[in-house]
């Protein structure tokens, strides 16, 4: 069956854009956010002894690698307007299973990895469960599951530490992307968490940014009721990307296990609050629906760039922290100045008003004196 | 109104050429309605006839653009709906919202309770006054009962009762009874009854003409934002009030060409779901536009919901051609070729925030994929020709549909629709607050689309909508399909009858049976 609509005559063409190109590259808050990374990494390695030494970005990259790994998926879950807080109590939990499979169950290492990633897995898939399918706000769910995984974490291992991971397994946390062999004792490299990061930052640049799945994202943080009708699998999505933060998270609570040998359950606590501002810093809304990873990556740099810099100028981290703080309520302001500037220069500097309540249920509810 | 009243006593509301715009839409033009104390004032018309708006400026809500508004023989502009109540208006809606975790004594003295001693709230003074109220109201609610539980009928009653606390002298009443069992509208005509007779001023409106004539003394027929006319009750009939209502001849505006029926497309039966429908059985062929009329609320829009999967049934079955169309997914009816184009186009159907493109390209795009690559240039590409089949106005593919006029956001939901090429088109309200010029636009696709063999079930409130429009009428009343006509057989009067099931057989409340009987017949 064919549906064409014959109307030869006048035939509509339409630009794709109705700004030039160098104005939306332009005028984002991701292109801000670089812009500020490239500032302040010129300015330290400028100004900052030792800031453009081999090891600077080194442990740079080594240091935030927990947080670039997880802001991946938490950026796909904040644009669907939802959050996920239990990430660092994910990456406790998976931290204690590995050491627990390992150490006390006697697995082989490879097998107590892929234990730990199921076990993300599954805190992940609870906490999708409890939000797509039961509908409970992700908020309350996952500050539950953020203390229920920590304390799961923690009353395994209590307070002790299991550390007699296998060398060869925290070397390769730490090892250089290309050996100091190589270089002939020149240790100005990288490390190798690198390559899952980029592999990982792939994957999810196309999940997001180039596949069908990435444009139900956007619209389920948008209008979820909208997309729903438009058949995007809302329930599905959002699932699937618990899932994804589950397993992540568990991927960098092994490497973190590993590159300083020794599982805890107190491992990376709060790092919840550090990925969600990196992520936000990105330009991603925290109402849903707006944001893009190379924003994203650059909101993680930035702070790893921050508080290397300033722990090599002496700076104490509390002034590190204020300026981090500043930023981030700074990165939140710009939207709406961008939004100001776009529009005086459209010539429409107000949206027009809302159209009018269609019905008496919506005129009750602006009735100053009733409530729902 | 041509009778004279017996003391020249002025009226208690009056609304003279009343005018209100909401940017460039009207939606009250000429707005007029006089109501006396001591009478109970009908106000009717279609949906869309401008009574909500005339309310809403009566309650405060609105503020009217031009016109005479007198309110107990003075003039009065209400900036809020606080003045409004203040100079005594009570305005009683179809869902009362109440404070639903308070007691029913509190809803009632929200903001005004009596104090005691010590500025504490005196309890007692307060409850002992509640059971005066309901007492006079012949009603037995506990004062101290939370409200939360409370039946709609019992929760208007409350309203009721803060309005005569409040000394109201005029009550407006919108629809009160659209949610009430018929026990219920007796004890709320009883109670209205017993306000006239205390001397206030009632405005009742509603869509039932057994209650109109059962309970009013004047009547106010509106019509397209217009007053249309006033008469008593007695020196009325149904079919002239009918008649009034509709107006126009139907049938010009609708260029509904005449399109060859074909096959069964969609296949409804038996499809149920408690509270909400119940065994509902049509089915659409190819080329046919099958109206869905009946009252708001009567379960049409459910229905369709139901059928494109957005809300789950109970029992029954839903097929296109001879595949099953599993229920509860909305990716398996477009899967199967339905399309649906929901009431509400800001909220269900389109992504106001995100442009025009990827809107267009919403439903399609999974197909649009090239080497695991969806690209914005692959959507562009493929939105384009069906933004331009629509005449979409727009400066470029990628603003946001936002800023668009009404017209314009539906012709982008209608593209993304037909770019998925459907066998059965789903619309719901097609031209609810969209311009003229649009709407005759709209019309013509419809017709065209139907001329191309696609199977279209069209849901209106506009009764000339869906006369003009429509081969066959489905008419819808408390869930259940109450008649099937054909083209020819169905008029403004048969759709309404069946819509409002003023079916002889069911008029017990109404002392104008023969009427309207003459009327269905």
């Amino acid at each position: 069956m064919t549906t064409t609509i014959e109307r030869a005559v006048d035939e509509r063409t339409y630009a794709s854009y109705s700004r030039p190109l160098l104005w939306r590259l332009v005028m984002t808050r991701e292109f801000a956010i670089i812009t500020v990374l490239i500032t302040v990494f010129t300015y330290a390695t400028g100004q900052i002894p030792n800031f453009d030494g081999p090891l600077t970005l080194y442990y740079l990259f080594l240091d935030t690698a927990p947080i670039m790994l997880i802001a991946l998926p938490m950026t796909l879950v904040i644009i669907t307007g939802e959050i996920d807080l239990s990430v660092a109590s994910i990456m406790g939990l998976t931290s204690v299973m590995l050491g627990i499979g390992f150490s006390d169950v006697g697995l082989p290492m490879p097998v107590a990895i892929l234990l730990a990633l199921a076990v993300g897995a599954v805190c992940g898939g609870a906490n999708g469960f409890l939000v797509a399918y039961v509908g409970l706000p992700s908020l309350a769910v996952t500050i539950g599951t953020l203390a229920l995984y920590r304390g799961i974490a923690v009353g395994l291992l209590g307070t002790e530490a299991i550390t007699d991971f296998p060398e060869y397994w925290t070397d390769l946390a730490k090892q250089r992307l290309v050996g100091d062999e190589l270089t002939g004792g020149a240790i100005d490299s990288y490390p190798v968490i690198l390559i899952p990061f980029v592999v990982l930052l792939v994957a999810f640049v196309w999940l997001l940014h180039f596949s069908s799945f990435g444009r139900g994202v956007y619209e389920i943080g948008l209008n979820d009721e909208a997309a729903r009708f438009s058949g995007v699998d809302v329930e599905r999505t959002k699932m699937w990307l618990f899932v994804l933060s589950g397993v992540v998270s568990a991927f960098a609570g092994i490497y973190y296990t590993l590159r300083f040998g020794s599982a805890r359950g107190d491992n990376a606590e709060y790092y919840e609050l550090q990925v969600i501002a990196a992520v936000l810093l990105g330009g991603v809304s925290i109402f849903g629906g707006r944001g893009a990873l190379h924003g994203v990556v650059a909101g993680v740099l930035l702070i790893g760039v921050l508080q290397s810099a300033m722990r090599l100028d002496g700076t104490s981290t509390n002034i590190a922290n204020i300026v981090i703080g500043l930023l981030l309520v700074g990165s939140v302001m710009l939207t709406s100045v961008l939004s100001w500037v776009s529009a005086l220069t459209s010539g429409r500097a107000r949206r027009e008003p809302p159209p009018p309540p269609h019905n008496p249920q919506q005129s009750a509810a602006s009735d100053a004196t009733r409530s729902h | 109104m041509a009778e004279v009243v017996k003391a020249p006593q002025s009226p208690v509301l009056e609304l003279a050429e009343v005018r209100k715009s909401f940017g460039p839409v009207v939606a009250l033009r000429s707005g007029s309605l006089s109501v006396d104390a001591g009478s109970i004032h009908a106000l009717i018309g279609e949906n869309g006839a401008g009574k909500s708006t005339m309310v809403k400026i009566v309650a405060g809500v609105h503020r009217r653009d031009s016109g005479t508004f007198r309110f107990q023989g003075g003039d009065v502009d209400f900036g809020s709906t606080a003045e409004s109540k203040g100079s005594g208006i009570a305005v009683i809606y179809q869902e009362p919202t109440l404070f639903p975790d308070l007691s029913v004594t509190e809803n009632i003295f929200m903001g005004r309770m009596p104090r005691g001693r010590g500025r504490r709230i005196d309890r007692k003074a307060m409850w002992a006054e509640a059971r005066e109220l309901f007492q006079r109201l012949g009603v037995d609610i506990d004062p101290r009962r939370p409200a939360l539980g409370l039946s709609i009928a019992d929760q208007q009653i409350i309203e009721i009762a803060k309005a005569i606390s409040l000394d109201a002298s005029l009550l407006v009443m919108d629809e009160p009874t659209a949610a009430l069992s018929g026990v219920e509208v007796q004890r709320l005509f009883a109670v209205a009854r017993s306000l006239r007779d205390e001397g206030r001023a009632l405005v009742f409106i509603s869509h039932r003409f057994d209650e109109v004539f059962d309970l009013c003394d004047t009547v106010t027929v509106m019509r397209d934002g217009a007053y249309v006319g006033t008469h008593r009750v007695a020196d009325t009939t149904v079919p002239e009030l009918v008649k009034e209502m509709v107006g126009r001849e139907v049938g010009d505006l609708y260029p509904k060409s005449p399109a060859t029926i074909g096959e069964p497309i969609l296949q409804v039966d038996d499809l149920q779901s408690a509270g909400v429908f119940h065994d509902v059985t049509f089915q659409v062929r190819a080329g046919e536009i099958v109206g869905l009329a009946g009252l708001v609320g009567a379960g049409r829009s459910e229905i369709a919901r139901a059928v494109f999967g957005v809300d789950g049934y109970d029992s029954g079955s839903v097929r296109i051609g001879d595949r099953a169309v599993p229920p509860r997914s909305p990716r398996a009816a477009i899967k199967a070729g339905i399309a649906f184009i929901p009431e509400d186009r800001r909220q269900q159907g389109l992504v106001v925030d995100s442009s025009v493109a990827r809107n267009v390209a919403s439903v399609i795009r999974g197909g649009l994929t090239r080497g695991g690559l969806l690209t914005g240039r692959a959507e562009n590409r493929a939105a384009a020709p069906w933004a331009a089949a629509l005449e979409v106005k727009t400066n470029a593919l990628d603003m946001a549909a936002t800023t668009m006029s009404g017209g314009n956001q539906q012709k982008v939901v209608i593209a993304k629709w037909l770019a998925t090429t459907p066998k059965l088109l789903i619309i719901d309200e097609p031209t609810r607050g969209i311009d003229v010029g649009t709407k005759a636009e709209v019309h013509r696709l419809l017709s065209e689309l139907a001329g191309q063999g696609i199977a279209i079930l069209m849901i209106s409130s506009e009764l000339p909508e869906v006369l003009g429009m429509a081969d066959r009428v489905l008419v819808v009343c408390e869930g259940r399909i109450t008649a099937e006509l054909d083209r020819d057989t169905a008029t403004p009067e048969t759709v309404m009858a069946a819509a409002t099931n003023t079916a002889p057989s069911e008029l017990s409340l109404s002392k104008d049976a023969e009427m309207v009987h003459e009327v269905t017949a």
